[in-house]
């Protein structure tokens, strides 16, 4: 990598917002990412794609510091996420990230769950986060679901509230785990469509995703991973038209 | 073999078809009568227990003229109530203790740092598997009678040993209670907190424990309903509780026939405040089985 793939302190937005360079990720014995490199520019829309067990959810959670990894580098606006003097809460307020299973707080309500963390975490007025709060969630159309427990709410309007919860910390970055692979078909489509807004807003998003006709169209960029290195990657219309490497066909012709 | 011949169809026979495991439902603690049934028991009981003391009763009168069972029993309630009351303010006291320390180490058994946890783990098992007796006698030997602190003299009755004895194992057992509940919680919200930049102490207070609270209330109050029953176990370190005034009215008293039943009343006592707690342990643990 060239010096300038690691920079220190002043990070303009016309250099990567995201930037992966020679990632290393062991799990004991198991090596789940074996030399990852990238770099995602600011507004940019990016889906990694992959058979199961190729370290996709890993690297999303090496991005914000979830996970620690071996070796190699990260940098998010600049900031070196490897460092051990690492500020993790500027990190995380930089980066937020949605699961696959939700993980809402069940105890609190759709509202709590959104104002909790700006309220305790970035110690913000109250007054201003609950304005803040019901424009979210007008924004992820659940009006009326303010004070339904998470128990309440179907899987997509989970999944609903937790991208609101996410955008309430004004993130930089959103990281996006396979969030629609544990929803029914029907709602599949509705939290999509949240996503898709966002992108057109110009959130720069990372997508796990096994949606390929939402990646093909919302991607700037696709990358393929497979056994912890990436395979392949290109726009999506030379992607999925010019897949020249045969792990990639295989599995495209596997999901397609 | 139960297998195999469920698996044998005899010809003609429709296939057997695969059908889903049903687990037995859960057998609840009560035994399987309904509502009504329970009245009408707990009613013959209690008449079959009125009788036997009446007869008791109409016996001794018959004999000499001496004070009867019931009016023997009734000329001991107020000393013995009162010793009932300081069970229970010793059970309170114990329980409280024991519960605020008990959260405390159970939380350092789920420190990050392996130290810390391997000792918490290890207080933890040490009172959780003592007998409460030995305990409690460690205790009374242990504790000076009276700590000087900055040339005043503070007295440290034995009651108070005693509390603290009976709080060593209520500490152990909430802190398995609160190590087991903690870990329960699924890892994906530990995860989902730390995305969104919260501290490990607010993951703990804000999220984690006040799942951990419905969880942790049917067998905090399980422990709290042994405990009570438990605390005659005070009465062999001389504090003046319900058991030690028991046995002071037999004595002086000095009648055989009084023993039986003298007994049973304070059974009764014990009965009647534990029970409720133990019925309300079960309506909770149905309603939180329903809930989730």
């Amino acid at each position: 990598m060239t010096p300038s793939a690691r920079p220190t302190a002043a990070w303009t937005p016309d250099q990567p917002i995201v930037s992966v360079s020679d990632v290393h990720k062991s799990f004991g014995d198991v090596e789940v990412l074996k030399g990852i490199g990238f770099e995602v520019a600011k507004g940019e829309v990016i889906c990694i794609i992959g058979p199961s067990g190729s370290g996709k959810s890993t690297l999303l959670r090496c991005i914000n510091a979830l996970v620690p990894i071996n070796s190699g580098s990260i940098t998010v606006e600049g900031q070196e996420v490897n460092d051990p003097r690492l500020d993790k809460l500027a990190l995380r307020r930089k980066v937020g990230m949605v699961f696959q299973q939700y993980n809402l707080f069940p105890h609190r309500t759709a509202l709590a769950n959104i104002m909790m963390a700006p309220v305790h975490v970035l110690k913000q007025d109250r007054a201003e986060v609950l304005v803040r709060a019901r424009e979210l969630m007008r924004k992820v159309r659940l009006e009326g679901k303010e004070d339904s427990y998470p128990g309440e709410l179907s899987g997509g309007q989970q999944q609903r509230v937790a991208i609101a919860r996410s955008l309430a910390m004004n993130p930089d970055v959103m990281l996006f785990d396979e969030v629609t692979a544990a929803l029914d078909p029907e709602t599949v489509k509705e939290v999509l469509v949240t996503i898709r807004e966002l992108a057109e807003e110009g959130m720069t998003c990372m997508l796990v995703t096994h949606e390929m006709g939402f990646a093909r169209e919302l991607a700037d960029h696709i990358y393929f991973t497979d056994r912890g290195v990436i395979v392949e990657h290109g726009p999506p219309e030379t992607f999925f038209k010019q897949a020249s490497d045969p792990r990639t066909r295989e599995f495209l012709s596997q999901i397609l | 073999m139960s297998v195999r011949s469920s698996i044998m169809v005899p010809r003609g026979a429709p296939l057997p078809v695969l059908l889903p495991l049903r687990r037995p439902a859960p057998r609840s603690l009560t035994l399987p009568l309904d509502a009504a049934w329970q009245r009408r028991a707990t009613l013959v009981v209690l008449v079959l227990l009125a009788s036997w003391l009446l007869c008791a009763e109409a016996l001794a009168q018959a004999g000499v003229a001496r004070p009867g069972i019931v009016a023997l029993l009734w000329k001991w309630t107020p000393v013995i109530f009162s010793g009932f009351l300081f069970n229970i303010l010793i059970s309170v006291l114990s329980m409280a203790i024991g519960t605020v320390a008990g959260v405390a180490l159970g939380l350092l058994q789920v420190s990050l740092v392996r130290p810390v946890r391997r000792s918490a783990w290890v207080v933890t098992q040490f009172f959780r598997n003592a007998p409460w007796l030995v305990i409690l006698f460690y205790c009374i030997l242990l504790i000076p009678f009276e700590f000087t602190i900055l040339g005043a003299t503070v007295p440290f009755p034995a009651w108070i040993k005693a509390v603290i004895g009976l709080s060593l194992p209520v500490m152990a057992y909430v802190s398995e209670f609160v190590r087991g509940a903690v870990s329960s919680i699924p890892s994906g919200q530990w995860e989902a907190a730390e995305s969104l930049a919260f501290s490990r102490l607010q993951t703990m207070t804000m999220i984690i424990l006040p799942q951990c609270v419905k969880r942790l209330l049917p067998p905090w109050m399980n422990l709290y309903a042994i405990l009570t029953m438990a605390t005659p176990l005070v009465s062999i370190v001389g504090v003046q509780e319900a058991m030690t005034l028991t046995r002071a009215a037999l004595s002086s008293e000095g009648r055989f026939d009084l023993l039986i039943p003298m007994y049973l009343y304070i059974l009764v006592w014990f009965f009647l405040y534990c029970y409720p707690i133990s019925r309300y342990t079960v309506r909770l643990e149905q309603r939180h089985g329903r809930a989730s």
